[in-house]
Parts: C-alpha cells; sequence; structure tokens
C-alpha cells in the first residue's frame, strides 16, 4: 500500500479511528455529552472527507477496497445515517439507566462496516463489512436489556437478530465458495467474465443465489423477513433507526456495484426470483403492516414494503444492464436517499419522545392519541415522514416513488408495476390510520411525559424534516449527486 | 407570474394566520381575509385582461393570458409552469368567491384551533388554484395531491361524529385512484420521450404525442379513474357523502363547490386534447356513466333523511351533466358545462352553508327531526328555497342554463343519453323540494322549536354574494361564456381526433 492509497482510505480511516478514541476516552472520561460530541465530529470529519474528495478518480486500495465517487458518496450518507443515529440517541440514552458510553463505540463501529461494505469489490471485504455491521449490531439492538418496560422483548431481537445473522452469512459464505469454485477468483468483478455454458455455470448460479438469499436477509425481503418486526421492536429506537436505514442502505450499494455493475446478466433465473421476491415484499409487507397496531411493528413491515419498491428499480437496472446515465440505477440510489431520510426522521421523534417517557418505547400506537395537541411540533415532523413514506408530492417520498415509476415504465415492467400502486393503495390506510390517531382528541389521562432537555435531539429532527421537504421541492442536487456517484462505476 | 402571486399570497398567509392563532383567534381570520383580498388583488388584472379579451371579437392576444415558466427539474424538464386561459380565468374567479364564502361560513362555526384552520383553508385554497393553473402535468400532479392534506386535516379535527372514517376513505380513494394518473402520466412522458427524444411534462409539449394505439387506451383510462373519482361520478362516489356529510360547514363547501370542479376540470384539460381517439372510443361507455349518475344519485338524494348527505348526492347528480357535457364535444356543450360547474359552485355551497346554519342553530340534520321551520327563520328558509330552486334547475338561475346548455349539446352529439339525462332535471325537483316539505312546511317538532335565531348580518352577506351569482348567471351567461369562450374553442379544436372524428 502506498501513499496514495492510504490518502485515498482516509475517510475510512477517521471513522476507524472514531471507535478507536472513543474506547480510550471512556478509559478516562466517563462523560456522556463528550462522548457523544466526539463521535459526532469524527463521523461529521468523515462526511467531510468523503465528499471533498469526490472527483478525485479511482484508487484501488489492495485488492479489498475501491475508492471511487460512488463509495465515497455512499460512504457520506452511510455516516450522515451513523451521525444522525447518534445524535438521536443521546437524549434518549440520557433518560435511560444504561450505560451509555459504549453504545457509540458499536455505532463507530457498524458506521465503519457499512462503509467497508460499500467500499468492497471483493468478497472477502464484502464478508468483512457484513459482519462487522452485523456483529456491532446485535449488540446494539439488545443494549437496553437491564432496564426500561421492553426489557423481554429486546432480549429476544438480540437474539434474534444474532441467529439470524448466523444463518445469513453461512449462506453468504458457501454462496461465496460456490463462486470461487466457478472462477478460482474471489473478486465480485469476475463475475462478469464471459464463460461458455459449462458445468461450472451452476456453480455461479447457485453461488450467486446464495449470496442473494444471504442479501436477502439482511434487506428483509419476503420471504426472508420474519426477524424483522421482533427486532425493530425490540431494539431501542436510535438503534432501530439505524437497523432500518444504515444497515440497508450499506448491502443496498454493495448490490448496486455486486449486481449491475458487474453485471452477471445470463441469469434470468435470478431475475424471475427477485421478481418473486419484490412482489412478495410489496404486498405481504403492505398487508401485513395492515395489522399491526404497534408503530414500530408497522415501520418494520413498512420498511419490508420500501425495501421491496426499491426491488423494482433493481429489477429494472439489471436488465438495462449497463449503469452510465440510466435512470433505473439513479432510482435505486434517489429511492436510498429518500427512505433513509423519512425512516429517521420517524425513529428521531419516536426516540425523542421515548426519552420523555419510556412508555413510548413500547410502541403502543394509543399512547400516540392527541400527539398534535400536546406536541405539535413532534406529531408535525413525524406528519412530514409519514406523508413521505406515502409518496405526497413535495416530500423526498414522492421523488423516490416516481423514480421507481419512471424506472418500471422504462423496462416495461407491468406487472410489477401494478403490485406497487396495489402496495402503495393499501400502504395509504396504515399510514393514515397512524396520522389520524395523533389527530384525534386525548381521551382520558394524558399520559404524563418526563421534562426532557430536548433542544438538541430537536434541532436533529428540524434538520431531517426540512431535508425531507427539500429533496422533495428542489430534488436537483442529489440527483446530481447520485449521477456523479454511478459514472464512477 | 401573477398567478403564482395569487398562489404564494395565499400560502403566506396560511402561515401568517397559523402564527397569528396562538395569539388569537381573530388575528387568524383577519389575516387568512387579507390573504384572500392581496390574492384578488393580485388576480384582478388577468380578469380584467380576460373581460377586455372577451369584448374584442378577433382579438390577436394569445390564448394563455397569463405565463411564467421557471426551471424545476431539468432532469426531467419539469418547469414551475402556470398559465391560465378563460376556462382557468373563469375556475380562479370562482375559487376565490368560494373562499371568501367558506371563511365567512367559518366566522363564527370554528372556535378551537382557528390558526390551524384557517391555514388549512388557505392551502386547500393555493392548492386549487394551482390545480387551474399548473400546465406541467408533474405541477399539476403535485398540487392535485398537496390539496388533499389540507381538506383531510379538517375533515378529521373539525369534522362531525363520523369524520374519523370519512376522512380515511375521502384520501384512500383520492390518493388510490390518483397513483394510477401518476403511472399513465409516466407512460405518456415516457411515449413522448420515445417519440420526439425530448424528455417534457409540460402539456404543451405533450399534446404532440402519438397516442392514437392501445397503450394510449389504457392511458387516457388512468386519467379518467382519477378525474371521476374526485367528480365525482358513478361507481366511485361512495366517498362524497361521507366527506361532506362530516366535514364542517366551510369543508363541505370547498369540497362541493371547488374541489369537485378540479375532476371535471382534470377530464376538460386532458382527457380529449391528449387522448382525442381514445377519447371518442370511450364516449359512449363514459356517456352511460354520466346518465346513471344523474339518475341513479338523484334517486339517492331522495331516499336520504341528512340534510347534508341529501345534498352530497344532489351534487353527484349535477355532476354527471358534466361528464355528459365533455363527452358530447362540442362548443355548446362544453360551454354548458363550465356554465354548469360554476352554477354548480355557487348553488352547493349556499346549500351546504345552509345546511351548516341549520345545525348551529338544531344541533342536528336530521331532516324529520325538522319541521315548521318557516315561520319560527323565514330569512333563512326562504333563502334555501332559493337555493333548492336553484338547485332543481328554475329557468332564470344559473344552474338552469348550464344543464340545458349540456343537453343541447349532448342531444347533437347522442341523442339518447341526452334524452335520458333529462329525465333527471324531472328528478331533480323531488329531492329539492323535499327539503323544503320536510323541514320548512308543516308542523313545528319539538326539536325544532329550540333556540331559533335569524340569520345575522354576516350570514346575509354571505349568501347574498351566492344569490347574485346565481342571478347573473341564469340572465346573463354570455358574461361568463364569453370569458371563456377562445380557450374553449381552443381546447375543443384540440380535442377532435385526427383520424376518427369528433
Amino acid at each position: 500500500m502506498d501513499i496514495v492509497q492510504l490518502f485515498a482510505l482516509i475517510p475510512l480511516l477517521v471513522v476507524a479511528s472514531v471507535s478507536v478514541v472513543v474506547m480510550l476516552l471512556i478509559a478516562f472520561v466517563r462523560s456522556h455529552a463528550l462522548i457523544c460530541l466526539v463521535t459526532c465530529i469524527g463521523l461529521f470529519a468523515g462526511i467531510v472527507g468523503c465528499l471533498l474528495t469526490v472527483g478525485d478518480g479511482i484508487t484501488q486500495v489492495t485488492p479489498l477496497l475501491i475508492m471511487d465517487d460512488f463509495t465515497r458518496i455512499f460512504c457520506a450518507l452511510m455516516l450522515g445515517i451513523s451521525l444522525a443515529a447518534s445524535w438521536m440517541a443521546y437524549a434518549y440514552l440520557e433518560a435511560s439507566e444504561e450505560i451509555k458510553e459504549e453504545y457509540y463505540i458499536l455505532l463507530a463501529l457498524a458506521a465503519l462496516g457499512g462503509c467497508v461494505l460499500i467500499a468492497s469489490n471483493h468478497f472477502a471485504s464484502m464478508f468483512i463489512g457484513i459482519e462487522l455491521l452485523s456483529v456491532s449490531l446485535f449488540a446494539m439492538v439488545g443494549y437496553m436489556t437491564h432496564s426500561g418496560k421492553a426489557s423481554d422483548v429486546t432480549l429476544e431481537g438480540g437474539v434474534k437478530y444474532m441467529i439470524m445473522s448466523g444463518v445469513s452469512s453461512s449462506f453468504l459464505l458457501f454462496g461465496v465458495a460456490l463462486v470461487y469454485a466457478h472462477s478460482g477468483n474471489l473478486s465480485i468483478d469476475l463475475l462478469a467474465a464471459p464463460a461458455g455454458p459449462t458445468l461450472s455455470d451452476g456453480y455461479l448460479i447457485v453461488g450467486t443465489a446464495m449470496i442473494l438469499i444471504g442479501m436477502a436477509f439482511k434487506l428483509s425481503w419476503v420471504p426472508f423477513h420474519m426477524w424483522t418486526p421482533d427486532v425493530y421492536q425490540g431494539a431501542p429506537a436510535p438503534v432501530t433507526g439505524f437497523l432500518a436505514s444504515g444497515a440497508k442502505i450499506a448491502v443496498f450499494a454493495f448490490l448496486i456495484r455486486f449486481l449491475i455493475a458487474s453485471g452477471p446478466d445470463r441469469i434470468e433465473l435470478l431475475l424471475m426470483g427477485l421478481g418473486i421476491m419484490a412482489v412478495g415484499s410489496m404486498l405481504l409487507g403492505n398487508l401485513m403492516a395492515l395489522l399491526q397496531d404497534n408503530l414500530k411493528r408497522l415501520l418494520a413491515y413498512s420498511s419490508v414494503a420500501h425495501m421491496g419498491y426499491m426491488m423494482v428499480a433493481l429489477i429494472a437496472a439489471i436488465q438495462v444492464g449497463s449503469i452510465s446515465s440510466d435512470i433505473a440505477s439513479e432510482a435505486i440510489g434517489v429511492y436510498m436517499v429518500a427512505y433513509a431520510v423519512m425512516t429517521l426522521l420517524a425513529f428521531a421523534v419516536l426516540s425523542l419522545l421515548a426519552a420523555r417517557n419510556p412508555s413510548y418505547e413500547t410502541g403502543d400506537i394509543q399512547l400516540y392519541r392527541g400527539l398534535l395537541y400536546r406536541h405539535p411540533l413532534m406529531a408535525i415532523s413525524l406528519f412530514v415522514a409519514f406523508l413521505g413514506l406515502i409518496g405526497m408530492p413535495l416530500t423526498a417520498g414522492f421523488v423516490g416513488k416516481y423514480y421507481l415509476m419512471l424506472a418500471g415504465v422504462d423496462q416495461q415492467l407491468w406487472g410489477l408495476l401494478w403490485v406497487l400502486i396495489i402496495g402503495s393503495a393499501l400502504g395509504l390506510y396504515y399510514y393514515l390510520k397512524v396520522i389520524l390517531v395523533m389527530c384525534k382528541e386525548p381521551e382520558g389521562e394524558a399520559v404524563a411525559d418526563a421534562p426532557v432537555r430536548s433542544g438538541f435531539a430537536g434541532v436533529l429532527i428540524g434538520l431531517l424534516c426540512l431535508s425531507v421537504l427539500f429533496v422533495g421541492v428542489h430534488p436537483s442536487p442529489i440527483i446530481e449527486w447520485i449521477q456523479l456517484a454511478l459514472v464512477s462505476l | 407570474m401573477q398567478l403564482i402571486g395569487v398562489i404564494i399570497s395565499l400560502l403566506a398567509a396560511g402561515f401568517l394566520a397559523l402564527a397569528l392563532g396562538q395569539v388569537s383567534a381573530k388575528a387568524a381570520r383577519y389575516s387568512a381575509l387579507a390573504g384572500l383580498v392581496v390574492a384578488t388583488v393580485i388576480f384582478f388584472p388577468v380578469l380584467m385582461l380576460a373581460i377586455t379579451d372577451a369584448n374584442s371579437v378577433a382579438s390577436t392576444n394569445s390564448v394563455w393570458l397569463a405565463q411564467a415558466s421557471i426551471d424545476w427539474i431539468p432532469r426531467f424538464g419539469i418547469h414551475w409552469l402556470f398559465a391560465a386561459d378563460g376556462i382557468a380565468v373563469v375556475l380562479i374567479a370562482l375559487t376565490l368567491v368560494l373562499g371568501y364564502i367558506s371563511l365567512l361560513s367559518a366566522w363564527n362555526e370554528i372556535t378551537e384551533r382557528c390558526g390551524l384552520f384557517y391555514f388549512c383553508l388557505l392551502f386547500t385554497l393555493a392548492g386549487v388554484v394551482g390545480v387551474f393553473s399548473a400546465l406541467d402535468l408533474f405541477l399539476f400532479f403535485v398540487f392535485w395531491e398537496v390539496m388533499l392534506i389540507p381538506m383531510f386535516l379538517i375533515i378529521v379535527i373539525w369534522g362531525h361524529e363520523n369524520r374519523y372514517y370519512a376522512a380515511l376513505k375521502f384520501f384512500i380513494y383520492t390518493q388510490a385512484s390518483s397513483l394510477l394518473m401518476l403511472l399513465a402520466m409516466l407512460v405518456l412522458v415516457h411515449m413522448h420521450w420515445q417519440q420526439t427524444g425530448m424528455i417534457s411534462f409540460s402539456w404543451f409539449d405533450l399534446l404532440e404525442t402519438d397516442t392514437s394505439g392501445s397503450l394510449g387506451f389504457w392511458l387516457m383510462l388512468g386519467f379518467f379513474v382519477a378525474f371521476v373519482v374526485k367528480l365525482p361520478g358513478v361507481p366511485v362516489h361512495n366517498w362524497l357523502p361521507d366527506a361532506h356529510t362530516q366535514a364542517p360547514t366551510p369543508g363541505s363547501i370547498l369540497l362541493a363547490g371547488i374541489l369537485l370542479k378540479t375532476g371535471a376540470y382534470g377530464l376538460l384539460r386532458f382527457i380529449f386534447p391528449l387522448f382525442p381517439e381514445a377519447a371518442a372510443s370511450f364516449t359512449p361507455i363514459a356517456m352511460i356513466l354520466g346518465v346513471i349518475s344523474v339518475l341513479y344519485a338523484a334517486k339517492l338524494a331522495f331516499a336520504q333523511n341528512d340534510i347534508k348527505r341529501l345534498i352530497a348526492y344532489a351534487s353527484i347528480s349535477h355532476m354527471g351533466f358534466v361528464t355528459l357535457g365533455i363527452f358530447a364535444w362540442n362548443m355548446v356543450s362544453l360551454q354548458g358545462t363550465l356554465v354548469q360547474m360554476v352554477a354548480h359552485g355557487l348553488s352547493s355551497a349556499g346549500l351546504f352553508a345552509i345546511a351548516g346554519l341549520l345545525q348551529q342553530r338544531l344541533h342536528t340534520r336530521a331532516l324529520d327531526q325538522m319541521g315548521g321551520l318557516w315561520p319560527q327563520i323565514p330569512r333563512l328558509s326562504a333563502l334555501m328555497m332559493f337555493f333548492a330552486i336553484a338547485a332543481l334547475g328554475l329557468p332564470g338561475l344559473g344552474n338552469f342554463v348550464g344543464e340545458f346548455m349540456v343537453l343541447l349539446g349532448t342531444f347533437q352529439a347522442n341523442p339518447l343519453a341526452a334524452i335520458l339525462a333529462a329525465l333527471g332535471m324531472v328528478l331533480a325537483p323531488v329531492y329539492a323540494l323535499i327539503i323544503l316539505q320536510k323541514g320548512f312546511f308543516g308542523e313545528a317538532t319539538a326539536d325544532s322549536k329550540t333556540s331559533s335565531d335569524d340569520l345575522v348580518s354576516h350570514e346575509i352577506l354571505m349568501l347574498a354574494i351566492l344569490v347574485v351569482g346565481l342571478i347573473v348567471l341564469g340572465f346573463w351567461p354570455g358574461l361568463m361564456t364569453g370569458l371563456s369562450e377562445r380557450g374553449m374553442l381552443d381546447l375543443m379544436q384540440l380535442g377532435i381526433a385526427t383520424g376518427a372524428g369528433g
């Protein structure tokens, strides 16, 4: 590794050093505010490092990692999500009796894992990234085991996520082994190499399928979604926010690189499999969400549905086969950004509410009754998040949905588009149900909320709210960034 | 630019009302009023331009009176493209007038959370003005959707006993159908892109798209469904009786007066001009649906006991004429459609306003609990009679002109449909007069005797505006049809199928 490569790797090194610095700091001073601040500054420095180096060209750092604009821009997004997750955790952890500071080490490690996954163009680094992300996450999911009303579900969620990660990793590893048997190399680009219809093609197909199944667990595509509601419910709200946005986005970014840029275009069978999973995710996610009366479980199923929507663009992108200036891959990128800000906004509000009164942590929808009158600003923020998830114009969600539909139209995926419309129409009901509950007059005794200094978290909620609206009203900058990222692939 | 000014002043006044609502309800009311006045002042030059244009026979001005275009999303050729021809000018004027009416009706009825209410009211108005003036399809869709949310909140927060159900139904019907429109819109843009190599959402550009194939028919259906839900026409009318009944009076006025007109406007502006062949081949079915709407809804109206529900079904029946008029697609029927839209806007606003006033006084909307109201509240009763006979289509009032012209135009296109729809004019007196008979004549019931005060001054002012409007429209429809004539002529020529013939 020469100095150029080291220099290119700086953003990742910054993130890695955050976890080390935070760990050392904890050994000397246990100050929650300081630790949170250091984490936030470190992650912010990582974002700045990523964005400043956009346009610096492509540097292959060892055979494992590639630093191109795609890596830089999506790492910036990943780090932004992590920054939000540590920001929203402050008020939440402050109100709990749990040991607070270690959360930030885990978060920084998870962020690093996500970045490595995004930057990887080698199966080894892919595996390191995904494991770093998952191992940190299952500690985070089970973080609040000692306190709070929801400790049972927390433990259940943590264990479930751990087992699920184990299963998905074994699928991944076996898939990688089969691909290796086909190509004799672990670089993901080798899939694109032309090969005649030999016996070894079977290895390639089965291997790719198993890798996809491993990813499908992480992305909670139907039928690999079973863990989602339990883990979402059990995890502390800021962790759920990170899990729902950051963990999914890193995996999806890898999929763009793996499936589209490397273009394993001769696997029609896989395309059909993806189509079936997309239909299942869109329908089952929305149908199951209809039945929930727990906000966190509802959001879990809604994220299943949204992952299904994104698959429409993914399938379109695989069909196109090329990446440059193409609507379908752009659609995935834009939808990722939109989905991330909306989900983070929803969970930021949930975290702040849970900081005020731990009973919100259970997610019972009846607790949100009359929220508009008790906490108007938080209710309005939650409105914005939900209207975005519905896909209302002038919110980020609409731009995303618009892109997905255009991608589908471009590739004439009529069946999937119909399912997308049916799914979105079903989705209206449960999102509106939450909005209605918030508008209802409070009944009986109001939930007593502890006074918490919410200024710090309030700024985050305000920022996220503005970005949901900004992306909706003025999407051009985001589109340009995504195009820039895709061009470098 | 004036159109953007109108929308911005309404939005700004909405925020002002929200902020001042924290201080006092009065301040919120007056800032809402101020916003409407400013919007009217900004809009006035456009109206004057339209009037002078209408008077000079061979005007060389463009049909588009006020046009503004600013880049929005260059990646997809999306612009902030606003323009208004005579049709849009008439409808925007109606929107502003009914804005005043709903403000006046809210003056005393809305006492809680005033700031938020006027915020929602003004945002709805801004959204509707946007729908009437946006000529970029993307922008049109944005306004189309955005006006839903404030209306939804108005029903949810200030509505009556069953408001959550009604609001949910309203939102799901309109939103789900507009998803189809969004898809159709994207396919249309994609078609245009492949045909010309230019990606654009502008209505003017998309007019050039060749939509004659079977795909064009499906696209037309996508638009049609979204507009007919909003209109509403049978069989997708189900949301309307609930939404109207449960909304507070100002909400009902906005819904019936102008939100329904956005559906009609959409049919007028998009279906025939963009898909002439498909629309021509779809005409028989649309006409059947229109006739069914007229007759079936009139029958249902007759069976209602809830006065607001009755008026709501009557609206559906009247909107059936609009469907007929548009699909007849000739100059008489189209102008009649516009007259019908304005007249129905005024008369249904009057009916809903009075239903609201009655509910304030009697605390019921059930007709069987009313009775003998005339001697107790003569002024209110007389006005009720006026709006009821306006709705049933008495010659000399606006609705008659509209329905007559629609039937005349429809007869040229499809005599059978015109004959059947004319039966609606027989059914209309039945449901309109039943209100008077059950509620206002006869013996007073125990419920109707209590606390009944007659109209006060601002209520009279509110209703007087509507009365004058209906009479002027009835005796001098040329005043309005003159405004829209050139725009309508232009539009009509766009909608005539080149191959098959209109």
